[in-house]
């Protein structure tokens, strides 16, 4: 079977790698570039386990295909904490206790981080939309979302 | 799966020229939400995957005649962060920001969600409603199709082989215009519209709505343009009265199905429901507008 040959950049670095134009970006970063921290919950764009940024833009790496990603920027959590210097909000939810099992915590940290850079300062509310296509079976969400407000308070102080 | 190609054409002729000179199923990939979960269910199997978003002519929103031209390929993020388009057309933007999570809309295309061509897709009424008007460019030139031509049934369009819709073209707005797009779904987020409504109106300086459009989705095959509904509101203040003929009159044009989500009876009824709220918001949003 012919694969393609991809160039693109994941969290900095210039990464290449080969696939068939069905697997998924989720596939390549978790199988073929080994970055097994972005998750498959669903498969199908409901769950937002597979969150990563494309070129700045939020989007569920299930529902991308490995060759459309060609001369792209991704972001996924690896590239979040700075060496051992945990990202604000990776240090908040620590902190709150937002996360029991952790499967969509990833993802959650991904999208939070998003919406911050578009928003330093969101209502609970929007934390809570934004966060609409994020699902956690364990939390409850509450503890999820004072995480991200607190981490937002202390951005902002920064 | 079987060897399947994919090409990322830079330009409409070099896409054109991949769709129609396909043997076997070429589909146009725009955010792929709809097309890949639906490839990976065994649904579709296209030989050729034709990626639309590199084509600048698709992805660019320009200001046109004092109206707007979006590219079919824009994402939806896009639209709901570009400021003046969310201002001048609040009600498509109501349809635009329904369509799945955030992460989802970073990748769905409005020309997809069109060309998908499900009775509940969340944009095309409040489109329909707008008068709104696609670009499609195919072997044979370039045509315009108002929106409402395009879909002909669950999973059906008029397009030709190898036609895509390249563009929507939203005219430029009288003052004291408004719009809106309503839907119900038993959860707010994240789910698929049991009944929607989209209403946009124009009152003149006495405050009497001179244009109205009201289009229905999921109460039939495909979005209905409801002129019915329309006719009662225009001419009136769209006081109370005028509010309870267009919920009637969208009731009655409903041909739903019933299913898991909502039984006929209970579609009919809140269409009309949707219609009036629609009508109440599109009013109060023309009513700011001078
Ligand atoms: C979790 C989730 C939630 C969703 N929620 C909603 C919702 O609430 N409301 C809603 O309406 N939809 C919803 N959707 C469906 C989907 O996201 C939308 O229909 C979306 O707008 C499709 O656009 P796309 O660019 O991803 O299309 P694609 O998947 O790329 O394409 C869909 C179809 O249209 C064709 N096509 C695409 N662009 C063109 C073009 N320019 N010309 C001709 N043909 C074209 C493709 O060949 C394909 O057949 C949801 C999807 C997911 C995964
Ligand atoms: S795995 Fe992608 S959204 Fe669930
Ligand atoms: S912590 Fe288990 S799913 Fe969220």
């Amino acid at each position: 079977m012919s694969k393609h040959h991809v160039t693109a950049t994941v969290n900095g670095d210039v990464v290449e790698f080969l696939c068939e134009t069905h697997r998924s970006l989720l596939d390549v970063l978790r199988d073929e570039l080994n970055l097994t921290g972005t998750k498959e919950g669903c498969g199908t764009g409901d769950c937002g386990a597979c969150s990563v940024t494309i070129d700045g833009r939020l989007t569920c790496s299930c529902l991308v295909l490995g060759v459309e990603v060609e001369g792209k920027a991704i972001e996924t959590i690896e590239g979040m904490a700075a060496g051992a210097v945990l990202h604000p909000l990776q240090r908040k939810f620590l902190e709150h206790a937002a996360l029991q099992c952790g499967i969509c915590t990833p993802g959650i940290l991904i999208a939070a981080r998003s919406l911050l850079e578009r928003n330093p300062d969101p209502t609970e509310e929007e934390v809570r939309y934004w966060l609409a296509g994020n699902l956690c079976r364990c939390t409850g969400y509450h503890k999820i979302v004072d995480a991200v407000l607190d981490a937002a308070r202390e951005m902002r102080r920064q | 799966m079987s060897e399947m190609r994919y090409e990322a054409p830079r330009t409409l002729a070099a896409a054109i020229a991949l769709l129609s000179g396909a043997n076997g199923q070429a589909s146009a990939l725009a955010g792929g939400t709809d097309l890949l979960i639906r490839m990976r269910a065994g649904s579709v199997e296209p030989a050729l995957l034709v990626d639309i978003k590199g084509i600048p002519e698709m992805t660019s929103i320009v200001a046109e005649n004092g109206g707007y031209r979006f590219g079919a390929a824009v994402p939806c993020m896009e639209l709901v962060e570009h400021e003046a388009f969310s201002t001048a057309w609040p009600g498509v933007i109501d349809g635009v920001k329904l369509i799945g999570s955030i992460q989802v809309k970073g990748r769905a295309t409005v020309g997809g969600n069109l060309c998908n061509a499900s009775p509940a897709a969340d944009s095309v009424p409040p489109l329909i409603a707008a008068g709104a008007v696609v670009g499609i460019v195919g072997p044979n030139g370039r045509r315009e199709s108002p929106v409402e031509n395009v879909v002909t049934g669950p999973g059906k369009t008029s397009l030709a082989k190898g036609e895509i819709v390249t563009s929507f073209l939203l005219p430029r707005r009288p003052p004291h215009s408004g719009d809106a797009y309503f839907r119900f779904t038993p959860r707010t987020e994240m789910d698929i519209a049991v009944v929607g409504a989209g209403v946009n109106l124009t009152l003149d300086d006495g405050g009497v709505c001179r244009q109205a459009r009201v289009c229905l989705g999921a109460v039939a095959e495909r979005a209905l343009l409801v002129p019915e509904a329309a006719a009662a509101l225009i001419g009136t203040r769209v006081d109370a009265a005028a509010l309870k003929r267009l919920a009637a009159a969208a009731s009655a044009a409903c041909r739903p199905i019933d299913d898991k989500r909502g039984t006929k009876e209970f579609r009919i009824k809140v269409a009309g429901v949707m219609a009036r709220r629609a009508a109440e918001m599109a009013l109060t949003r023309a009513r700011r507008k001078n």
